[in-house]
């Protein structure tokens, strides 16, 4: 397509970005999730440290990749994309 | 077997590695190959600073004690980082743009650069670190205690002392060596990160090599080293829910507030970048340091005796299966967390306490302090060794008291507890523009108190700093200020306990007093601009106009930042503005430009004090508020483009204005040559003809008197003549027909040249000449006879003019980016500010100087002469006495 078509590419890209962006935000609340989860489980708060352990170390690693596969992304994007960027309510696309 | 002597060779061949490792970056730092050393790997693996000896042998403690819990001190970082995006983005972006050089600086720059703030917060950061020093020292020595047990030589408690004293000792020369060498804090310590660095390496692969030991050299397999957590004292976990939360978020606060860690993480930053590599690359180390803790400490309980340290199992158990050179390994692994740790916590206590503490006091003292002469990058720089040194000796010396017999991870939460005060003022500040100096005050001191109360003073054990009547029924039985039970909460964990507390009553205070304060104007400046740092990163201005002089500013600069560095920022300053020379307009965008980058040196509060001695009270106009406060993005972008264009105006109207101010003075002064060079020519001539008169008439006169009169005739005519060969140079020159002699010759022979021509002038041999003829060795491709000139007539003006009680000129060769310099700086009254712009002028002599001859010719000939050749000369102001720069020009320098 001519120029028609490129507002609305440009449009698309943005707003995957800011998507992007809440989702670096989101990372950490994921994070905290899966490391508090544990306490509730087990009858009386006991439970199995191998089990735990195998969970703990696997529930950080994937947090670690999530985190690799964002920051490049992220990167890659440019860490600023022009003022306004992170402005309150930034939804203007 | 490894004796104790082979791992103290060990060791030492290690620190020496280290030493060379910090030299040699520094030295490729210096010649600009930074790109590697300034890597977000570097970057990365420097962040692990956070890994103390602590993590490296108290968590497989801490895991034998309490199982999975120890996780919690490496989840608080992993969530911090990975939520980058949040507040460490913005705290790095605040730090590059106020080019704040540590964590108290923070807090005193946010807080409308405040003082006490930051003092506030460097002894919080003094009594909270000291522990952990001490800590370290400890864990150092044990770890040689180790080795010393098993071999045949005694080793002794004074043994002890003796190895944490030298490795103090150490650690100080390390620190004073790599961490002291520029003034700049924002400039990065190239040497002490890649030492770090490479620390960060040997810990990790001791670490990991330990444990992959346990688990495929003792255990025989990873199912059966699960097997054998199952089966093992730590096989069930018991979740208290509430040390779960309070230290992973204890551990979180720290990034943030450790003083180490924001030395690493915001101001050895070298590009946001970086910043995004470690929010993954980072909690990825700290996971491959904790992966095999759980794995050695159930191998540790297995194999050990029961009266085993815990604390030391890392090397213990290697050493039980005779694993020699691991557990050498892990010694280094164990040293080194201990020393980078101690490292860069004393480069961020040291630059607190010099800025926070020493500079104010040191202003103080000297009244006249930002316009005295004398280096103060000398003081601050030596008050930056003493501190370092001091804070050693204080970790020593509390390890000395304590006597090295807690458990590792029981004071490193005290420590962390401690720090932790600062997050509520810290966050606070970067997300919320009503935060005031007041709250964070309140909330600092409150939390700071409460912290001492229920934690640092108990935990030394009843009896010492609390005695036991206190800690068990509170102060004058009053029950519900009992130190771990305050306000009657007793189901929680002392450490939980306090942090409770502290935090909380911190919080509320911070909250309550800054609702209830109103900011200064300078706090709502700063609070605007540390909150919207991403909006508007470009500097609001303190400074009201005009107040300050250029020329007091940049005598000050010049002893903060070094003459060249202050010269170029003037210089670029004043060409920025559309002026000539090194003196800008005292415009508050300048003043606050100069202020920050003093501020990279000095810290906030300093800068602007010194600042303030110059410019006066700084003010906030009711424009720049609204500016700030406004919200409206449209207005600002608006008024962005009139501001440039006013701006570009104003630059015009500055240029005509000084044109204008120059012909007007010019004018006048070709009225006043007329009239002078009318009287220059006329006085000769009146004693010429009333002589010869008398020649002409008297045949009685005596031999002698014949002599005179005739000598006066000729004498005066020489002057007449030298006169009108003065003019008849310049007019020749400016006309551009003069033709040059290009020809090979040396500075050096061409100032011995001068300095031997002006001789005659200084019959009684008064004036002193300081040279320095090493670096004045240069060869040049120029006109040798018309630059000698050059120099003979500054030489012989300072000779003239120099009022000074014992004249001295100092001749300086240095090397500019646009040129060689020739300095020519002597120790007179120099040249008043508004008289600078004119000297180059034709006729300009200035004051009443009749009686020295001249016609005010010889700097414009100077000038002439120098445009000629290719180069300049200019009036170098702030130099304490007259100063002149000629600049020989580059290309001309290297021809020969």
């Amino acid at each position: 397509m001519p120029r028609r078509g490129e507002p609305l590419f440009l449009e698309r890209q943005s707003y995957r970005r800011r998507r992007m962006m809440d989702l670096a935000r989101l990372l950490p609340v994921l994070g905290l999730f899966a490391f508090m989860l544990p306490l509730l489980g087990g009858p009386e708060g006991i439970s199995r440290t191998a089990a735990n352990l195998v969970y703990f170390f696997l529930a950080w690693f994937a947090l670690i990749v999530m985190a690799w596969a964002l920051a490049r992304r992220l990167c890659r994007e440019g860490l600023d994309s022009g003022p306004g960027e992170t402005r309150e309510g930034g939804d203007r696309p | 077997m490894i004796t104790f002597n082979m791992l103290v060779l060990v060791c030492l061949t290690y620190v020496v590695l280290l030493f060379v490792i910090a030299f040699v970056a520094e030295r490729r730092a210096a010649a600009g190959r930074v790109a590697w050393l300034r890597s977000p790997l570097v970057y990365t693996l420097s962040l692990s600073v956070y890994c103390t000896a602590w993590t490296f042998y108290g968590a497989v403690g801490y895991a034998a004690r309490s199982g999975l819990e120890f996780v919690t001190i490496y989840l608080g970082p992993t969530l911090v980082l990975i939520g980058w995006w949040w507040a460490l983005r913005k705290l790095v972006r605040i730090g590059k743009s106020q080019r704040i050089t540590s964590i108290a600086d923070l807090i005193s720059s946010r807080y409308g650069k405040s003082n006490v703030l930051g003092v506030i917060v460097t002894l919080m950061a003094v009594v909270g670190t000291t522990p952990y020093i001490a800590l370290q020292l400890q864990s150092v020595t044990l770890s040689f205690a180790v080795f010393a047990e098993r071999g045949a030589a005694q080793w002794a408690m004074t043994d002890l002392n003796a190895t944490a004293l030298s490795v103090a000792a150490g650690l100080a020369l390390f620190t004073i060596l790599f961490g002291t060498r520029n003034l700049d804090a924002n400039e990065r310590h190239h040497g002490v990160v890649t030492a770090i660095a490479t620390e960060a390496v040997v810990k990790l692969i001791a670490l990991l090599a330990v444990g992959l030991f346990v688990i495929w050299g003792v255990a025989g397999g990873l199912e059966e080293m699960l097997a054998r957590i199952e089966t093992s004292p730590l096989a069930q976990t018991h979740f208290n829910s509430g040390r779960w939360v309070g230290l992973t978020f204890l551990s979180a606060a720290a990034i943030f507030t450790l003083p180490r860690m924001f030395q690493v993480l915001v101001v050895e930053n070298a590009d946001e970048r970086h910043l995004a590599t470690a929010s993954w690359a980072f909690p990825l180390y700290l996971f491959l340091m904790s992966l095999f803790v759980v794995p050695i400490a159930v191998t540790g309980l297995r194999v050990m005796s029961d009266g085993a340290n815990p604390d030391l199992f890392v090397l213990t158990v290697p050493l039980s299966q005779g694993q020699e050179g691991l557990a050498a390994l892990a010694f280094l692994g164990g040293f080194s967390s201990a020393t980078s740790m101690v490292i860069v916590a004393a480069i961020a206590l040291s630059t607190m306490v010099s800025n926070h503490v020493v500079m104010p006091i040191w202003l103080h003292w000297k009244e006249a302090g930002a316009t005295v002469s004398g280096d103060v990058r000398k003081v601050v720089l030596r008050a930056r060794r003493i501190s370092i040194a001091g804070i050693l000796v204080l970790g020593y010396l509390y390890y000395r008291l304590t006597g090295g017999s807690e458990v590792l991870a029981a004071i490193g939460l005290v420590s962390f507890a401690g720090v932790a005060q600062v997050l509520p003022a810290l966050l606070g500040g970067i997300f919320w523009r009503g935060a005031t100096r007041n709250g964070a005050a309140a909330g600092l001191i409150l939390g700071f108190a409460t912290w001492a109360y229920t934690l640092f003073l108990p935990s030394f054990g009843p009896g010492v700093a609390m005695s036991a009547e206190l800690l068990a029924n509170g102060p004058w039985g009053i029950d519900w200020l009992r130190p771990q039970a305050l306000f009657g909460v007793t189901g929680l964990d002392p450490v939980v306990h306090a942090v409770f507390w502290s935090i909380t009553l911190n919080t509320f205070a911070f909250f309550t007093v800054s609702l209830w304060s109103f900011p200064s104007p300078m706090e709502r400046l700063q609070g605007a601009q540390f909150v919207n740092v991403f909006e508007h990163s470009s500097a609001a201005r303190g400074w009201s106009h005009g107040a300050a002089e250029a020329e007091d500013l940049l005598m000050m600069a010049q002893r903060i930042l070094g003459a060249r560095e202050a010269q170029a920022l003037f210089q670029r300053a004043a060409s920025e503005q559309g002026k000539a020379g090194y003196l800008p307009e005292t415009t508050p965008e300048f003043i606050e430009r100069l202020e920050r980058e003093l501020a990279g040196s000095v810290g906030a509060a300093t800068a602007h004090a010194m600042v303030g001695q110059i410019a006066g009270h700084s003010s906030v106009s009711v424009e720049d508020l609204m500016a700030v406060a406004d919200e409206a993005a449209q207005i600002m972008e608006y008024s962005s483009q009139l501001e440039a264009k006013s701006e570009e105006l104003a630059r015009t109207a500055r240029q005509l204005k000084e044109a204008n101010e120059k012909l007007t003075e010019i004018s006048e002064q070709k009225d006043a040559f007329l009239s002078q060079i009318s009287h220059e020519l006329r006085t000769p001539m009146t004693s010429i003809r009333a002589f010869s008169e008398i020649l002409m008439e008297g045949a009685s006169l005596r031999q002698e008197d014949l002599r005179r009169y005739s000598s006066i005739i000729y004498e005066e005519a020489i002057r007449l003549t030298r006169l009108l060969d003065d003019l008849l140079d310049l007019s020749v020159l400016e006309r551009g027909q003069v033709t040059l002699n290009l020809q090979p010759g040396n500075l050096r022979e061409m100032l011995d040249r001068a300095v031997a021509a002006t001789s005659s002038l200084d019959k009684d041999g008064r004036m002193v000449i300081e040279r320095h003829p090493g670096s004045e060795d240069l060869p040049l491709m120029t006109d040798t006879d018309r630059l000698s000139q050059v120099f003979i007539n500054l030489i012989a003006n300072a000779n003239k003019y120099c009022d000074a009680e014992a004249p001295r000129l100092a001749i300086a060769v240095r090397h500019l980016p646009e040129g060689t310099a020739v300095d020519f700086i002597d120790n007179g009254t120099g040249i008043p500010k508004k008289s600078q712009d004119i000297i180059f002028e034709k006729f300009s002599r200035l004051g009443d100087h009749s009686s020295a001859g001249g016609a005010g010719l010889g700097l414009a000939i100077c000038r002439e002469i120098m445009d000629k050749l290719g180069g300049s000369i200019a009036y170098l102001p702030g130099q304490g006495g007259a100063a002149f720069r000629v600049i020989l020009p580059a290309s001309q320098a290297e021809a020969a």
